[in-house]
């Protein structure tokens, strides 16, 4: 068991290592939304939106983590809603606005990170730097969690019927569109959680990966968000040791393993798995047949 | 001033300030089945949707049981077009119905008892034992409608909202739709569904409501339910508008 107790005798790893289940359980937990409210791509734009805003936090207040939380939301928010006022206003249709909007906003923050004398490189900004995270990066995410998570869990019910049903939400008195500002704004937060984890570039995947694997295996929404964050605290981990293993970088490894999981469960789900889907007879005239002949 | 009755007078609906119900009046009883029929763009999902609370008329009110109708209640429930659902969704039968519960239990508060009794109690009046834990997709499109009657049921909601409950159903499953439907309203529920196919009408309605922007004719399908009035709803020039002083345009929206 040495080949296991051993990454933990060092603190970074231990550290990493509490690090990766926090951020590995709150995305894979908020993800199952991302996932059932098919916002994938506009996930993909915010995450890469918060480089500029990374950029002036470090320009502005150093390398705080409020500053930077503070610069990152700020950059997220101008391109969400900069997007919806393009859109509203004119022909050209959302995702064509935020596609624009995000990769110029993810260009100023590449120029940005380059021309301010940083000590943290862009590199870790778009894949992540787990080994480095400090104390104040842990308290911001246990408080990111601590928000997120019992929200999430109160708001439960009008968030599943919002998601299912929207006019039927609203019908029912709901307030649909706050609850997809919230969503977006816990969107935002978790995502500038994962940055550490997995950086600006990877923030999707570790988002998106373990809720569609438990998509693929259950029919349960609840099961959906607990079994992500469990998959995404888990994967998390396992791939911080295979980074340390293989001496690779760890946001890579984490989203490679978490890739392999959908897949896994794309291929053998007892309930959606293709090769079920092969093995099961091709059509029920067989079985028709069969009985026909029987009788 | 329980009448159960509902009573909907002068209903102006619009998008974007053009209208798409105009002026609409009718009453109508507990214990009805009652088809809303006219031609495509004729307001019959406008009108359903403000009656559900999605859309806010313009002028009028909605009365039910000499109450005006607030947002969020439970009186009322909506079923949405069967196109507009999502039946990938991970729910199981049970937890459909049990939505139907959201509205009484509330955001938070547990499921009492009787709160689980509510839910067998509609799953087994739409005969759907054996089939709660069924992913909503994995149904037959009977069991489908049923389903979500079910969560209506409930809801313990006296007045039905359906949008074209009927399109895309073989006979038998609209045979068996239109016995549910006939046994609720027998119960004493309120169930007003938009309906295209006009030959069927009078074996699935006991009320019809012919619309066209503005309201041609409501009342006893024996009655109304009229060559001539079937041609006035379907006539594109029918609806010229009456002189009236109001701040809204005349087009007719779609």
């Amino acid at each position: 068991m040495n080949w296991l107790t051993e990454p933990f005798a060092h603190e970074f790893m231990r550290r990493a290592a509490f690090g990766c289940a926090l951020i590995g359980f709150l995305n894979g937990f908020l993800g199952a939304f991302i996932v059932l409210r098919r916002l994938a791509l506009m996930a993909d734009a915010l995450s890469h939106s918060l480089l500029p805003g990374l950029a002036l936090g470090v320009l502005v207040f150093g390398l705080a983590p409020t500053g930077l939380f503070a610069g990152a939301l700020a950059a997220a928010l101008i391109v969400a809603i900069g997007s919806q006022l393009i859109s509203r206003n004119s022909r050209v249709k959302e995702d064509t606005s935020i596609a624009i909007l995000y990769t110029m906003a993810f260009s100023a923050g590449v120029i940005l990170l380059n021309k301010v004398k940083s000590p943290v490189s862009l590199h870790h900004y778009l894949f992540g730097n787990i080994l480095g995270l400090s104390n104040s990066d842990l308290w911001m995410n246990y408080g990111i969690a601590l928000v997120t998570i019992p929200l999430v869990v109160a708001l439960q019910r009008p968030l599943l019927v919002a998601l299912f049903e929207p006019s039927v939400a609203k019908s029912q008195g709901i307030h649909v569109a706050w609850l997809n500002y919230l969503l977006m704004s816990l969107l935002v937060v978790t995502m500038i959680s994962s940055l550490q984890a997995v950086g600006v570039a990877l923030a999707l995947g570790l988002l998106i990966a373990p809720a569609a694997t438990i998509y693929l295996l259950s029919d349960s929404a609840t099961a959906m968000f607990w079994g992500g964050g469990i998959l995404g605290a888990l994967g998390s981990c396992m791939g911080l040791l295979i980074s340390y293993w293989l001496n690779a970088e760890t946001g890579p490894c984490i989203v490679l393993l978490l890739g392999v999981f959908f897949l896994a469960a794309y291929l053998l789900s007892p309930r959606y798995g293709m090769v079920l889907k092969l093995l099961r007879r091709k059509h029920f005239h067989e079985e028709s047949l069969e009985r026909w002949k029987e009788g | 001033m329980s009448d159960h009755s509902l009573k909907v007078s002068d209903l102006t609906v619009s998008y974007q300030r053009i209208p798409a119900l105009h002026h609409v009046e009718f009453s109508t009883r507990c214990g009805q089945c009652m088809a809303l029929i006219g031609p495509n763009g004729a307001g019959k999902t406008t009108l359903l949707k403000t009656l559900a609370g999605l859309l806010k008329p313009e002028s009028g009110r909605v009365e039910f049981h000499g109450r005006r109708v607030t947002r969020g209640t439970k009186d009322f429930a909506y079923l949405p077009q069967r196109e507009n659902i999502d039946w990938d969704f991970p729910l199981t039968v049970r937890g459909l119905v049990e939505m139907g519960r959201y509205l009484r239990v509330g955001w938070a508060g547990r499921f009492s008892k009787s709160d689980d009794n509510a839910v067998d109690r509609a799953i087994a009046e739409m005969e759907l034992e054996g089939f709660e834990d069924r992913q909503i997709s994995a149904l037959s499109g009977g069991q489908q409608q049923r389903a979500f009657l079910a969560r209506s049921l409930a809801q313990e909601a006296h007045v039905f909202l359906l949008d074209e409950p009927f399109t895309g159903l073989d006979q038998p499953t609209t045979d068996a739709l239109s016995a549910t439907l006939k046994r609720l309203a027998a119960d004493g529920k309120l169930i007003l569904a938009s309906h295209h196919d006009l030959a069927t009408v009078p074996s699935l309605f006991s009320e019809v409501l012919l619309l066209n922007g503005e309201l041609i004719v409501a009342g006893k399908t024996s009655d109304v339910f009229t060559e001539a009035n079937i041609a006035r709803a379907y006539s594109a020039a029918v609806f010229a508008g009456r002189k009236h002083p109001h701040h809204h345009t005349h087009e007719l929206a779609h």
